[in-house]
């Protein structure tokens, strides 16, 4: 299981093989939605931001401060009023066979079985079959569903289904990781133990992810950095670099350092009008 | 239980006491009540056999129409005119429910036209089917066939449009063309939503076969329970009328099976079908 297939890489610029390229970088990202009484609603104003590659960015903010239409912006699924989105050195503005995305429900087909459903990005973008399987199977067992392969979603509990769709995000190999509130279904306990899978998961894989969530401590124990952003118009106030070690266990939460990042956040939300915390 | 899942309406549960054999045993006892009520009612009213008979002359009825093997060739002529016409009807209302399901400019521009079709009773047009096609099985096909069409039509509009908008996104951002999406959610979706619409079409099938052969025909069941009429035979009616009524049963059955092996995903089928 350690020597995972291949697909034929993507053509690499000059500027990437040096690895001069963020895996993500967007500048200026206004969205404007047009309310039903016809009102102007600014939903994310100025946004600007660099991820690095296998960096783990996250996005932690009240409801309504723009962090999902962000996401949304960067996966291609709306585009942003103004401003510029680059993955890997190339503008990009609709879906991309370099992103890979999670939501909040795990929105598996129901008449597929697990391995096809991790299958369905493969498919899509016409992936050698042989290949994508061997990779379907490698992350389905990255995210501990090996022996589920032929089970169908229906018999799975939430934080599997939740587990599926982290694998079927990952099969093609994405440059980047989008991730919507992945664990915000989820019970507490069962999203503490899938918070520190999905390290364990980032590390066995350097993937680049990027994750929204309106969780101050899972903010802070995921990320590199955690990008704080506040509503009406949603833009960014601040941007902490979370100085705790790599390899992060449960009780990290307990510590100091973690406390006053998680303090430092919260004030600055306050101070923004942003929520009660 | 799925997330999917949770907005299919929960029925009330079988009472912890109706146990699969109780169960059995209940529906073979309401079958003996009402046989045994039937009878009750025409004779302590003394209704003349002519006119309504009991169900011990029914069963001979029955027993005499297969006996003599008079039902056959009237059974598999209406037996065709109701698959024939089945198919006919849910291919056209599948394909058309397809088109205007993918296209709110075609629903907005066809959907007038179907409604005003299906508004008009198909026993008044009947006679003109037939007129048309003959009298052979050829317009009874056509009967059946546009009775079917619209409950297909209808809950394949529907089940096309009933797919998660999280699921279309999601697709959206793996790089998904329309078609992917039609194929890999849309048509999945819309799956028991169009089994649901072919089961009430298989059941309406019967029924237009034999309205069909009611406006002119030479053979089915339709002319026999007519014929029957005509000499008078009260108890060969309902013979018949039992014999629609099993093929109506076999085929509603056969649909439940299908759909079951084929939608398997859908909870529907499998919570309404307990029993049956």
């Amino acid at each position: 299981m350690n020597a995972i297939v291949q697909f034929p890489p993507r053509r690499t610029t000059l500027q990437e093989a040096s690895g001069a390229v963020p895996a993500l970088r967007f500048e200026g990202l206004h969205k404007t939605f047009r309310s039903k009484d016809g009102a102007d609603v600014v939903a994310l104003h100025d946004v600007s931001f660099s991820v690095e590659r296998g960096e783990f960015v996250t996005v932690v903010g009240p409801s309504g401060c723009g962090k999902s239409t962000l996401l949304r912006i960067l996966a291609g699924l709306e585009r942003a009023s103004r401003g510029t989105v680059e993955l890997g050195g190339r503008r990009h503005t609709g879906p991309s066979r370099d992103v890979g995305v999670v939501f909040q429900a795990p929105v598996l087909l129901p008449w597929r079985n697990i391995l096809d459903n991790v299958l369905v990005p493969a498919q899509i973008q016409g992936r050698d079959p042989k290949v994508a399987r061997e990779r379907a199977l490698h992350y389905l067992h990255l995210v501990g569903l090996a022996g589920f392969e032929t089970k169908y979603p229906g018999e799975l509990s939430g934080g599997m289904q939740q587990r599926v769709g982290i694998a079927r995000a990952l099969v093609n190999d994405p440059m980047l990781l989008l991730m919507d509130e992945p664990f915000g279904a989820l019970d507490a306990m069962t999203r503490e133990t899938m918070n520190v899978e999905l390290l364990k998961l980032r590390e066995r894989t350097g993937a680049t992810i990027m994750l929204v969530t309106h969780s101050i401590p899972e903010a802070v124990f995921l990320g590199d950095r955690v990008i704080v952003m506040s509503p009406r118009p949603g833009r960014v106030t601040k941007v902490i670099d979370v100085d705790l070690p790599a390899a992060r266990t449960l009780e990290l939460i307990n510590t100091e350092r973690f406390g006053s990042h998680v303090r430092d956040i919260r004030t600055n939300l306050n101070a923004s009008g942003g929520l009660d915390g | 239980m799925s997330t999917a899942n949770t907005e299919n309406i929960d029925f009330e549960p079988p009472a912890p006491w109706l146990t699969p054999s109780r169960r059995k045993a209940l529906i073979a006892a309401v079958f003996v009540a009402v046989i045994a009520a039937w009878q009750l009612v025409v004779s302590a009213l003394g209704i003349s056999h002519l006119i309504f008979p009991g169900p011990a002359g029914v069963a001979r009825s029955i027993y005499d129409v297969f006996q003599s093997g008079e039902v056959w060739p009237h059974l598999w002529v209406t037996l065709y005119e109701i698959l024939a016409g089945f198919a006919l009807g849910a291919f056209a209302g599948f394909l058309l429910g397809a088109l205007i399901g993918q296209s709110a400019l075609l629903e907005l521009v066809l959907y007038p036209y179907v409604v005003a079709f299906q508004t008009v009773p198909k026993v008044a047009v009947a006679p003109l089917f037939v007129l048309w096609f003959g009298f052979d099985t050829t317009s009874k096909v056509v009967i059946t066939a546009t009775i079917v069409f619209f409950p297909v039509l209808a809950n394949t509009i529907v089940g096309l449009r009933s797919a998660p908008r999280d699921q279309i996104d999601l697709m959206r951002a793996f790089t998904a063309s329309s078609w992917h999406v039609f194929r890999m959610v849309r048509l999945p979706h819309a799956l028991p939503y169009v089994f649901a619409g072919l089961d009430i079409g298989i059941v309406l099938a019967v029924i237009g076969a034999i309205v069909g052969e009611f406006v002119g025909a030479q053979a089915g069941l339709g002319y026999l329970i007519l014929q029957r009429n005509f000499s008078m035979d009260a108890a060969g009616m309902f013979a018949i009328l039992i014999v629609l009524s099993a093929i109506g049963i076999v085929l509603h059955g056969l649909m439940k099976a299908i759909a079951r092996r084929v939608v398997f995903w859908a909870d529907a089928f499998t919570d309404l079908s307990r029993g049956t």
